[in-house]
């Protein structure tokens, strides 16, 4: 689930506020929004996709919070991993949609089972 | 469209109202926006990320029209794993409908081209791009799109016909909205019983509740059976790399579970015994560079907890899928996704998808496609209908029960404690995907107890009862589940029952449930549903 915002990094757009689909952020009068409601989280990744300032760390454990070190994770590089590997905002030429590879994979593997 | 306001209350005017945005919604929205129809779509998140939807990779089930025998093939493909259950006009009404319409979101979706820049697929999308996409598309079409949003209950004109809904604004402090609209498609999605499945968190079965108090009938609820491996602890139900999966208990002795068709139970069997640990090494090694950029977020939990899934063996659950993966839903009467109550329509996860996938999940393919193509047609008829029935608030009552309006004195009843309830009778793999008799009059007794206390005592408004209609519609959902589960005494496709561990030729038949204080099934013959549109 959701950890915490770096706020440093954030721009407080609100945009995370905006898509979250479980309503988890609280918008603050000034500065970064709050993780009003971290239990509601649905560890979608959804706000890490949507965050261009690479601002949010979703932990991916869904069943407990697992406190993270922010200057830890944000030296380990994970940040922004999400919104790079699926090619959006600056990314968009440099990693392309490969979804459609996904049946040729299926395929090979149906035919090694056999 | 326009707004009027009512006390504290916010008010609109509709030609259509969808309720759910994600793919079935919004390709209802669209359909009823081309029509020409003023259309409002209200969802319980945000229209985007919201739903399984966003969160997967749907490949949609695709055959050309040329060679005239792919259709024919992929249909008799389908036929051999629908049980008795599939009807093969819906399958062929579902190919053409999803062939002729996903590329018509080029402006909107950047599907892959070849050297020569043409268009490699147009069938395999991802989630975030495609309900981007479609955001984008409805919002171009004027479609008004209302986030953060969630429907609470249905309204209905003195003759039963479905004239609009009634929710709350959860950024607004759970202000009150209400809708009127000439008609409604209800497209909240289905449920996997608030499990840890990627993306399922608003998908609580709202829509089964609110048909149901419109007089809809639930169809198909027995397939809830379906279950996906995932990382233990994490969300991630995304099967492609567990396709070269190989298993292994706590000793490091290799499970006897290759990939197939019943890969789940034998994992499920497995863990009953304890835990069990999954090894990626097979998985190509072209496959492994390319898993990025075909399913970005498969990685994310792998490098957050520091694991190599292709070196290390890393520990492995099965979250339910319900009825995502499953079939059940809100019966469809007619070819327009008419439930047979004047103007309210189906679409998605929340219409059961028996016709098309039979007793067998229609993951991988035939869900999306349903939902895309159930989409258009509830929203296609849903205009059609407003052009002949205006919308508008006069005579119209609120439909919804248990959750808001106490039966008997009001008392606090806690919505997590009925979620908890559900999801220990409907995750189980001794409960729920192996069933027997005994097991599932324990599991209904349970949930009738549950239900009780709920319709008796549960009164709620405003921030309060969203956590109290999602509890409701668990209930409810897993109680019609549960009934037809007892009601089918054999197996047949998802629906394993230990006691009755053959498929009885006599119960080719759908199962209908309904009923809130007394639940009921009732067997009815297939292909029953009107060639015609619905006389609305
Ligand atoms: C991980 C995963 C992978 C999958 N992969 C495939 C695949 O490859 N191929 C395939 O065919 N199928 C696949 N499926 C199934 C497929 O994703 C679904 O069948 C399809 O997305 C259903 O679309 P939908 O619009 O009906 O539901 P959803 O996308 O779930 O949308 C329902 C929406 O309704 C909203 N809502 C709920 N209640 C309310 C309310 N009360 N008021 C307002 N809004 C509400 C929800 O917030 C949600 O946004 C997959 C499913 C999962 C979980």
């Amino acid at each position: 689930m959701i950890e915490f915002i770096v706020s440093e990094r954030c721009t407080a757009c609100d945009r995370c506020v905006e898509v979250c689909p479980s309503n988890v952020f609280e918008p603050m009068e000034a500065g970064p929004p709050v993780i009003a409601r971290q239990d509601d989280c649905q560890t979608c990744f959804m706000c890490e996709l949507y965050c261009t300032a690479d601002a949010l760390y979703v932990g991916p454990n869904a069943y407990h919070a697992e406190p993270a070190d922010p200057a830890a994770v944000i030296a380990s590089g994970l940040l922004g991993q999400y919104r790079r590997d699926s090619g959006w905002d600056e990314w968009q030429d440099h990693y392309p949609n490969e979804q459609w590879l996904m049946e040729t994979v299926f395929r090979r593997a149906a035919e090694a089972a056999r | 469209m326009s707004r009027i306001g009512n006390g504290e209350e916010e008010g609109l005017v509709a030609d259509v109202l969808v309720i759910g945005g994600g793919m079935a919604g919004a390709w209802a929205a669209t359909a009823a926006a081309r029509e020409g129809a003023h259309v409002v779509l209200v969802e319980k998140g945000y229209c985007g990320t919201s739903g399984a939807t966003a969160a997967a990779g749907p490949g949609h089930w695709w055959a050309p029209p040329d060679p005239p025998e792919a259709r024919a093939n992929a249909i008799a493909q389908r036929q051999r794993i629908a049980f008795g259950l599939g009807e093969p006009h819906w399958m062929r009404r579902v190919l053409d409908e999803t062939w002729r319409l996903l590329p018509t979101l080029a402006p909107y979706y950047d599907f892959p081209k070849d050297d020569q820049g043409k268009v490699r697929n147009y069938r395999a999308l991802r989630g975030p791009e495609y309900m981007r996409a479609l955001r984008e598309q409805i919002v171009d079409l004027g479609v008004v799109v209302l986030d953060h949003s969630p429907a609470l209950e249905l309204l209905a004109h003195a003759d039963g016909a479905i004239g609009g809904a009634a929710g709350i604004r959860t950024q607004r402090g759970g202000s009150p909205w209400r809708i009127a609209a000439g008609a409604v498609v209800l497209a909240a999605g289905g449920t996997s019983f608030r499990s840890h499945l990627l993306g399922s968190r608003n998908n609580t079965g709202d829509g089964y509740l609110m048909a149901a108090e419109a007089g809809a009938e639930l169809s198909g609820m027995e397939f809830t059976a379906a279950y996906t491996v995932a990382p233990q602890h994490s969300t991630m139900t995304r099967t492609m790399s567990y396709a070269f999966a190989d298993y292994f208990d706590a000793d490091g002795r290799q499970i006897d579970a290759p990939f197939g068709p019943d890969q789940t139970e034998r994992l499920a069997q497995a863990l009953l015994a304890g835990p069990i640990y999954c090894s990626l090494a097979r998985l190509p090694e072209d496959v492994q560079r390319h898993l990025p950029t075909i399913s970005p977020n498969v990685m994310l939990p792998f490098a957050r907890w520091g694991i190599d899934p292709f070196r290390e063996r890393f520990e492995v659950t099965l979250h339910t899928d319900g009825t995502i993966r499953g079939i059940g839903g809100v019966r469809v009467r007619s070819e327009d996704c008419g439930t047979g109550v004047p103007g309210l329509y189906v679409a998605g996860d929340t219409a059961s998808r028996e016709l098309v996938a039979g007793a067998s999940s229609g993951g991988g393919n035939v869900n999306s496609a349903w939902a895309l193509s159930s989409g258009s047609w509830a929203g296609r008829a849903a205009a059609r209908r407003a052009r002949r029935v205006p919308a508008g608030f006069g005579g119209l009552s609120a439909l919804g029960r248990t959750g808001l309006r106490a039966s008997g004195r009001p008392r606090p009843v806690s919505a997590a404690e009925a979620v908890d309830a559900v999801r220990a009778e409907m995750h189980p793999y001794d409960k729920n995907l192996f069933r027997t008799g005994k097991g599932l009059a324990a599991s209904r007794r349970t949930l009738d107890a549950v239900w009780s206390d709920l319709a008796t005592h549960a009164a709620s408004n405003g921030m309060a009862a969203l956590a109290l209609r999602e509890a409701t519609a668990l209930v409810a959902s897993a109680r019609w589940s549960v009934a037809s589960a007892e009601a089918r005494t054999e197996t047949r496709g998802m629906h394993r029952r230990l006691d009755h561990p053959t498929l009885d030729p006599d119960l080719a038949v759908r199962l209908i449930a309904g009923g809130f204080d007394t639940v009921t099934v009732r067997p009815q013959a297939t292909a029953a549903t009107s060639p015609f549109e619905s006389v609305a």
